[in-house]
């Protein structure tokens, strides 16, 4: 039996079948024991009932893309699963538990050559009292990828336990049962075993790391309009900001939720919103106004499926060009995006102090891939990257905002501050801050406020680079992991690729791409849009070497690694 | 509200800027600016302790103009953007400047929400019934039969009632003042912000260039005829029958402010975090 | 009817030497405003002659100050509020200035100051008990009965401006 370094199960249900808790439980026991994983969901388009799977990959490494095929497919049930038929690839590896009472089995396992092994799940939770066919799967789950009995009750009790014994009860005896069942199924994969370290073991998701990376980079108040898939940033922030003498306040729409934190941060107090493309559409008039005005607002776009309303409960990287073009005028400001559900941390809180240090909108790109899967990792360090905004204290004189200083950040007067009062504007305004139609004054802050970007040293962070090789392969976001691992499939075929991703879209850093690129002959651009959008930006701001490919695609499916090592290996 | 415990006597000149005002002469609007500094020296205010916020159009000038810390945003937004100041920075006054276009228009739904949350600050719509800042287009307060370029023959729409709207919405306190009796306004405006939560005052303010018929406003005000009242359906009645012109006080509610939820300070992240550990 | 005639209480003679410098210098501060309105709005003339009111009722304002003697009668001015019902009977009504106006308006803008002025001190003069306070109140009515011959005066070197005074070619311009 081959240990494999990662392991990946769908498992698919409907009507309330539970399949989405069997494989979040298998995450946590996962996590648990030491290893890593990434646990998705897909959906059908209904509230409740609908059908509904759980795509988990668990792996001896940090898991941030899903596999280009599934090991393991059980089917609770397989109502309406043929709509996860294009998502959810299977192959003649996929070993398929299929409960005969479950319904037809979709094409993509009837059509793909799958190995299926009938299980009546239905029935064996049928002799438990309060049994459920989910825990039963749960079992069967388990035991074929090696985990014990105890260790996903660990789970189960925690979420069962306000439920009472009875239900705890009953969940574990299916377990138990499914378990027993699958002794006999024939599975020859088997997971490495984990690398223990000390580190602490957290189970969180894009959007909660988001959160947490905006209170640790000092985000002290949040307005919160909801939108899916952003929605659960402001619901895990409710709560925790109270906690630390912060507040939320819901808003009326996205148009006063923007306002609102441009007037918290302009009181001195760092900001956040958090919502998808619809909301930033609604949002970019306002931003240019903090863009103008230099006050530094957090906006986290969670990216879904576009045009317009579009494909609200799946990934895309479409909202690039909005991001970073979006704004009326010549407003330069930040737009940064995290690459993976532990990178929403670190990129949300990098974020946060750019925006304060810099006195400008800040708008985090991260996508529901990210913000709604849940990633079991190791705990995200501490850095030392906390806002610190330049605050006028002493004021003698006449006080000016604007000030053309050598870094082009002036020092901000927050009210209450005697012989600071000033008033911001969106208006064009001279170093005082006052309106002004003057050609001198008008060059003057459009050069600040474009220069205090440009020199300011954002460091290593402004991408992740990984490899050498005269291929590199150009992406960014949620697309890092799986470019990632396709050029580390590439190695072993010979191909040296080096994968250059930035976390820092805007402002262009020329220099630092370029030596990123040195050495570089061949690109490919790999990114999740119909038309091209960052291939066009990098095309904007900075020098290829030719040729340049470009592999895109738009959501809702995710672009695999495998996708990604086959077009390397088609342009040797 | 805020108000210092031994205040430093404090004179209205002391709330203005250096900033010449773009208004037109003869505008309702440099009475307005007369009442506000009256009414901050009567509360002896700190000027720098006090934030006019304001979006756009004539009115929306008005921060540059006092010597206290102001915002000048986009246009209908205020309102939001001084909640989010507000409720970060209790210990501000805040009022908020707007007309019947920024206000009632573009703002009209923030206006809404404000009422029904009920931060305290005070809300100052200068009402001229005209757009005056994009020359001369019909306001949601212009009557319907007004004619303009836009609208030729007049709009044929009912104009809007802020103050019953506001008393629906939940505002803590309803006024109606005119520009011209800036001593009036003043109080009024003392009133407004001494009130504990969302306090709305309408000050009509003739457009001296667009609506010149507006001069007669100044014999078509008068006192409120009865005093101001608590109750909210007495003074659903008097408002639904006001034809426009009475000034006074004419609500004062009893909500309490919005209080954020009060949690504990000081607290470690780490304690947050305890979420997600396994 | 927007407001009655209404007036602060005047019992003594140091109150009515407030309440008359309070009128002056608010209308020092009212000319003053409308002298800047009109440099902002490029009236040039005007500013001349509303520097020159201010600086007038600056005068007058000093005057009282030495009438007043040993008594503190900038202090005990600021402390009156303002007045009962509207505004001090002298200021000039802002809302009656336009950017175009001639000297001849602004004159017009005076005289009806000075006489609102002429009629609240007479009326003092009538109600009072209090004989320092009559004997007072009836110097200042002759102060004021000077100030309107004079602006009388003044008016005649100014034609009464034609019916389009008003006029300009220009359209409005919208800032935003």
């Amino acid at each position: 039996m081959a240990a494999l370094p990662s392991i990946s199960i769908a498992v698919i249900g409907s009507g309330g079948a539970g399949a989405l808790t069997t494989g979040d439980c298998l995450l946590e026991a996962a996590s648990a024991a030491g290893w890593h994983g990434l646990f998705t969901r897909t959906l059908g388009p209904q509230i409740r009932g609908g059908e509904a799977a759980g795509l988990l990959r668990v792996a001896v490494h940090p898991v941030e893309s899903l596999p280009d095929q599934f090991d393991l497919l059980i089917g609770i049930d397989w109502l309406n699963a043929h709509r996860f038929g294009a998502e959810i690839k299977v192959g003649p590896q996929t070993l398929v538990i299929s409960d005969p009472r479950g319904g037809e089995p979709p094409p993509m396992v009837t059509q793909n050559g799958c190995r299926v092994v009938e299980v009546p799940m239905k029935d064996m939770a049928k002799a438990i009292p309060e049994g459920r066919p989910n825990m039963i799967a749960l079992g069967i789950a388990s035991r074929l990828m090696g985990f014990t009995t105890e260790q996903v009750f660990v789970p189960i009790e925690k979420r069962l336990a306000e439920k009472g014994a009875a239900a705890v009860e009953a969940s574990l005896a299916g377990i138990k049962a499914g378990f027993d069942a699958a002794a006999d199924i024939e599975f020859d994969k088997q997971l490495a075993k984990p690398v223990l370290s000390s580190a602490r073991r957290w189970l969180l998701s894009g959007n909660e790391a988001a959160a947490l990376g905006a209170l640790r980079g000092g985000i002290r108040f949040a307005a919160a309009y909801p939108i899916t898939p952003a929605t659960e940033i402001l619901e895990w922030l409710a709560p925790n900001l109270a906690k630390i003498g912060g507040t939320l306040l819901q808003a009326e729409d996205e148009l006063a939720a923007i306002n609102m934190i441009i007037g918290s941060s302009y009181g001195g107090t760092p900001a956040l919103t958090a919502t998808s493309g619809p909301g930033l559409s609604l949002m970019i008039e306002a931003l240019g106004l903090a863009t103008s005005a230099e006050i530094p607002v957090v906006v986290v776009d969670v990216m879904r499926g576009g045009p317009s309303t579009g494909i609200p409960t799946k990934s895309e990287q479409g909202d690039l060009n909005i991001a970073i073009f979006g704004l009326h005028g010549d407003a330069p400001h930040l737009v940064l995006a995290p690459q993976s559900v532990g990178d929403c941390l670190f990129t949300t809180q990098w974020a946060t102090y750019l925006a304060e240090t810099l006195q400008t909108p800040a708008i985090v790109l991260s996508d529901q891939f990210m913000g709604q899967s849940r990633a079991a990792l190791e705990r995200p360090a501490d850095v030392a990257f906390i806002g610190a905004r330049a605050i006028a204290t002493e004021i003698s004189g006449v006080y000016k905002r604007h000030a053309l200083t050598a870094n082009g950040v002036s020092p901000m007067a927050i009210p209450g501050t005697r012989g600071g009062q000033y008033t911001a504007d969106g208006l064009t305004h001279s170093e005082r801050g006052t309106p002004t139609s003057g050609a001198d004054d008008h060059l003057a802050q459009l050069d600040k406020r474009r220069d205090k970007l440009d020199r300011f040293n954002f460091g290593d962070h402004w991408a992740s680079i990984e490899g050498a090789g005269d291929l590199a392969i150009i992406t960014w976001g949620s697309l890092t992991g799986a470019a990632r691992e396709a050029a580390g499939r590439a190695g072993t075929d010979g191909i040296d690729a080096r994968v250059v991703a930035p976390r820092l879209l805007a402002p262009a850093r020329p220099e630092q791409m370029a030596a990123a690129l040195e050495g570089v002959k061949r690109v490919l651009v790999v990114e999740q849009t119909h038309g091209g959008q960052f291939h066009k930006y990098l095309r904007a701001h900075y020098d290829l070497p030719a040729p340049v490919r470009v592999f895109h695609r738009p959501g809702p499916l995710p672009i695999t690694a495998g996708e990604i090592h086959r077009a390397i290996v088609e342009w040797r | 509200m805020n108000i210092a415990v031994t205040p430093p006597a404090y004179t209205p000149a002391d709330y203005k800027s250096d900033v010449k005002p773009i208004w037109c002469p003869g505008c309702g609007d440099y009475h307005v600016l007369m009442s506000f500094t009256r009414a901050f020296a009567q509360l002896g205010l700190t000027p720098e302790e006090v934030v006019v916020v304001s979006g756009i159009g004539c009115s929306s000038r008005i921060p540059a103009y006092t010597n206290c810390y102001g915002f000048h945003g986009v246009h209908g937004r205020s309102l939001a953007l001084a909640a989010g100041l507000k409720v970060t920075r209790p210990d501000l006054t805040v009022v908020v400047a707007s007309g019947d276009g920024d206000g009632y228009s573009i703002g009209g739904n923030h206006f809404l929400h404000a009422c029904r949350r009920n931060v305290d600050m005070t809300y100052v719509v200068m009402d001229n019934h005209i757009y005056g800042m994009t020359k001369g287009q019909p306001s949601p307060t212009t009557e319907p039969e007004f004619d303009t370029a836009l609208t030729p023959g007049g709009t044929k729409v009912q104009p809007f009632h802020p103050l019953v709207v506001a008393l629906a919405s939940g505002a803590n306190f309803i006024a109606r003042c005119y520009s011209g009796d800036a001593n009036e306004t003043a109080d009024v405006l003392a009133a407004a912000i001494k009130h504990p939560g969302f306090s709305f005052v309408e000050i009509l303010s003739p457009c001296v260039t667009f609506r010149p018929d507006e001069k007669a406003w100044k014999d078509l005000v008068r006192p409120a005829p009865i005093a101001a009242t608590d109750d909210q359906g007495k003074a659903a009645r008097r408002l639904m029958t006001d034809d426009g012109f009475n000034v006074g006080i004419l609500y004062r509610g009893n909500r309490l402010p919005f209080q954020p939820a009060a949690g504990a300070i000081d607290i470690d992240l780490s304690v947050l975090e305890k979420d997600f550990e396994l | 009817m927007s407001k009655p005639e209404g007036n602060p209480s005047v019992a003594s003679l140091n109150d009515l030497l407030a309440v008359a410098y309070r009128i002056e210098i608010d209308a020092v501060e009212r000319y003053n405003m409308l002298a800047d309105q009109m440099e902002t709005h490029n009236n040039p003339d005007l500013v001349k002659v509303f520097r020159d009111l201010a600086r007038a009722e600056g005068i007058h304002g000093e005057e009282i100050r030495r009438l007043a003697g040993d008594f503190d009668v900038v202090a005990h001015a600021r402390k009156i509020a303002r007045f009962e019902r509207g505004d001090s009977p002298e200021e000039a009504d802002l809302t009656s200035a336009h950017y175009m106006m001639t000297p001849w308006h602004a004159l017009q803008l005076s005289l009806s100051g000075e006489q609102r002025a002429l009629g609240y001190f007479t009326s003092i003069v009538e109600t009072a008990k209090d004989p320092k306070v009559k004997t007072m109140a009836a110097e200042l009515v002759e102060e004021e009965t000077e100030h309107v011959k004079l602006v009388h005066r003044l008016l005649k070197r100014y034609p009464e401006p034609s019916a389009n005074w008003a006029e300009d070619l220009d359209p409005p311009s919208s800032q935003e």
